[in-house]
């Protein structure tokens, strides 16, 4: 007697391929944001899932602030020619030289300044749907956010004017200028992306797993040293056997000091951490409406 | 959870009450009770704890995200939630109960499982539980949990709790499709029967409320019965290296009800052509069936014309195929609805026009009471209408089949998705042209 039930895994992934060929039936030119990172590289997999045996009907996108951790660009260009998949990359560096994008004087981290180069490169290429993976589980603002994601011609998302979104019934419909974020990870948690990868057997760039590095000890937590963020005087500086949780810019990404060397490490880790992913983001921590507001002015 | 433990399945269920009903906390006391809160969220809980709240952790802070909504001190939009426990992933809508946002509901209990509707043990059944179970009705939800909550403030009496209980007992027969309703007193404040059994109810025998999420069975709930599959995407690969790939022609969609084989005899929908399943293709291999709601791509024996907004059928269980429908309307829009008026109208994976052509009544939803003709539906308004399609769709009643039945309207030019609508069965049901079709 077979059983018609799908386990977690398998009702996340139909979903989630459900929503990518929605984007490719319904848009005129998408695109997918990659980064390299564990939950754009789920993304890649179920774009294979949604599309194969044809090619990936839209080009990979990256917005490249120059503070990447190297490994990490490594593994998306080496990726992204694995799979045939054409690369675009715009940096955040073109668009500050270009007046896109303009720095805070003083202020180091290039976070805001993806926003305009991403909005630059949206109106370069009239995308007219960016796919990202962002996931609801990660954050308060996210929780709110559709899986169609309505961006105005400034790419503004409006929380208070969002449209319902029924069933499995998307609405894809945008005018000239205005452009959709979609999410198929919208429903996934930190713990799902791990077991699916496990199950796919995806590669993950290596930073995600123990390795010894210099790190210095700031604001709470240990950041990597680089050129980038030489340690202060004062500061405590350590080698120390660490994994990243969730990559964000070189200067703002904590390391967890994790002996985690395999995907099911990581998961037994997951399962029983007592801080969330984006806890170890000092981007995030800044206020807590702080996504909110990046989101609201068209972050990813 | 132990890697490589036996499977687990999601159950997604919403949460709806009034204002003050105890939505949020409830969530936040689910959360933090199954050990589901990290300590940076219990952390910034704190924080927020010594600016608003005296120094009370609250937990309906958790789940009111937004800034405009912690300030309004209301729910201002659908907000999702995760937790799991070793037997279930859960998705929480945690729905607004405010009155004038029907919408909000409806949307977060459309790709619901279970619904709790939660009532104020103080104040019992007011309007605002008859408008929920409403809903939670209209659109279907399999499993309704009514947690009658601040039980501490009743004396955890027994008699308030059947009084209540008798109240919903009252209308809830007029409400037929509801099926599966359990009552459970709980104080989502002090955690009693959310997580743990409580000490202070002896009197009550079934499950705290999260014992019941995790057993409730849902492996029913979606419909296997009538093969449905909306052509959502037709896979040809263009110059492909591999020579084998040249004549691949792909049907890719979700299937929205029903198992298919391969082998199988099917129908395409609404042009009436037949064919065989040749392969169900997919990343990871052939399959030999495929069931609700998978996402696969068929392989026909036939090079049919067919492209997305087809659907394809088994030879049993026909849909109904029309352009003239009746349905019932979630209005969401702040300008009303006249009779007359144009839309998008998207129905699993095609949008055509349709216009409004008659308002047949309007739905008192605190009494159920149907007035006829109204001049408009209003925001929020719940509504039996009857719509004309510039091209015919192919449908089941939305009691039957929740992915075939559904559809959102869409108003042109703005683009904004304007209502909810759920398609009444079809009078006649599609008769293959063919008699020999019958297998």
């Amino acid at each position: 007697m077979p059983s018609y039930h799908l386990d977690h895994l398998a009702y996340l992934e139909t979903e989630a391929v459900h929503v990518m060929r929605e984007v490719a039936a319904e848009f005129e030119r998408p695109a997918l944001l990659f980064s390299g990172g564990k939950d754009s590289i789920c993304l890649l997999r179920l774009a294979e899932k949604a599309f194969r045996p044809s090619d990936l009907p839209m080009p990979l996108l990256n917005v490249d602030t120059g503070h990447h951790f190297p490994e990490l660009n490594e593994f998306r260009d080496r990726r992204a020619s694995e799979l045939g998949a054409k690369l675009i990359v715009r940096k955040v560096e073109d668009a500050i030289a270009a007046g896109v994008a303009v720095p805070t004087p003083g202020e180091i981290s290039r976070n805001r300044l993806q926003i305009p180069t991403l909005l630059a490169a949206i109106e370069e290429f009239r995308f007219d749907c960016a796919i990202g993976g962002a996931r609801r589980d990660e954050e308060k603002a996210r929780a709110k956010e559709r899986f169609f994601s309505f961006r105005d011609a400034f790419g503004q998302w409006d929380p208070k004017n969002q449209r319902p979104e029924l069933w499995n019934l998307y609405n894809a419909r945008v005018n000239p200028g205005e452009h959709m974020r979609v999410f198929p990870l919208s429903n996934w948690t930190e713990m799902d992306v791990w077991e699916y990868i496990r199950r796919e057997r995806l590669e993950v760039p290596r930073i995600y797993f123990s390795h010894r590095r210099l790190a210095v000890r700031r604001g709470g937590q240990w950041l990597p040293v680089t050129d980038l963020l030489p340690p202060k005087p004062n500061e405590t500086v350590r080698e120390l056997v660490v994994r990243v949780r969730t990559i964000g810019d070189i200067i703002s990404t904590g390391l967890v000091e994790s002996p985690a060397n395999t995907v099911d490490d990581i998961i037994a880790e997951i399962a029983a951490a007592r801080v969330t992913e984006r806890g170890s983001r000092a981007d995030d921590k800044t206020s807590e409406a702080a996504m909110e507001d990046r989101k609201k002015a068209g972050y990813f | 959870m132990l890697p490589g433990s036996h499977p687990i399945d999601i159950l997604r269920f919403n949460t709806c009450g009034s204002v003050d009903d105890g939505k949020s906390t409830l969530i936040g006391r689910l959360l933090y009770d199954s050990k589901n809160l990290m300590e940076d969220q219990i952390e910034a809980l704190e924080r927020s704890a010594d600016i608003t709240g005296g120094g009370q952790i609250n937990l309906a802070n958790l789940t009111d995200g937004l800034r405009a909504e912690r300030e309004q001190g209301i729910t201002i939009d659908v907000a999702y939630r995760y937790f799991a426990t070793p037997r279930r992933r859960f998705i929480v809508a945690d729905t607004p109960g405010h009155v004038q946002y029907t919408r909000n509901m409806v949307t977060g209990a459309s790709s619901a499982n279970l619904s709790v509707v939660l009532v104020d043990a103080r104040q019992g059944v007011i309007e605002q539980s008859r408008r929920h179970t409403y809903i939670a009705a209209l659109l279907g939800i399999p499993h309704v949990v009514i947690a009658v909550n601040k039980m501490d403030l009743v004396d955890w009496s027994e008699a308030r709790f059947r009084e209540i209980r008798e109240q919903f007992e009252a209308f809830l027969p007029r409400l037929n499709v509801l099926r599966d309703v359990k009552f459970i007193p709980i104080s989502a404040l002090n955690g009693d029967n959310v997580v743990d059994p409580s000490p202070r109810t002896p009197w009550y025998e079934g499950p705290p409320l999260l014992r019941h999420l995790e057993n409730v069975h849902i492996a029913s709930d979606w419909n296997l019965e009538g093969l449905r599959f909306p052509v959502q995407w037709v896979n040809r690969p263009h110059a492909p290296r591999d020579p084998a790939l040249h004549d691949f022609r792909g049907l890719s969609g979700q299937l929205a009800g029903g198992i298919v084989r391969a082998g199988d005899k099917v129908l395409v929908l609404p042009g009436g052509l037949r064919s065989t399943v040749r392969q169900i293709h997919t990343f990871d291999g052939p399959l030999a069936e495929a069931f609700s709601p998978q996402s696969v791509t068929l392989l026909l024996a036939d090079d049919l014309d067919v492209s997305r907004g087809d659907m394809i059928v088994g030879a049993d269980h026909l849909p109904g195929v029309g352009s003239d429908l009746r349905a019932k309307l979630c209005w969401m829009h702040q300008k009303p609805l006249v009779r007359g008026r144009k839309f998008w109208l998207k129905h699993t994976t095609q949008t055509v026009q349709a216009v409004v052509t008659t308002l047949e009544s309007r739905i008192n939803i605190a009494t159920y009471d149907e007035e006829p003709d109204p001049p408009q539906l209003l925001l929020n308004d719940i509504g039996a209408v009857r719509l004309q399609t510039s091209k015919p769709l192919v449908y089941d009643g939305y009691a039957q089949n929740r992915l075939t039945g559904a559809f959102i309207l869409i108003e042109p030019g703005t683009n904004l998705t304007v209502a909810a609508g759920m398609l009444q069965p079809p009078a006649e049901l599609y008769k293959p042209e063919y008699t020999d079709f019958a297998i």
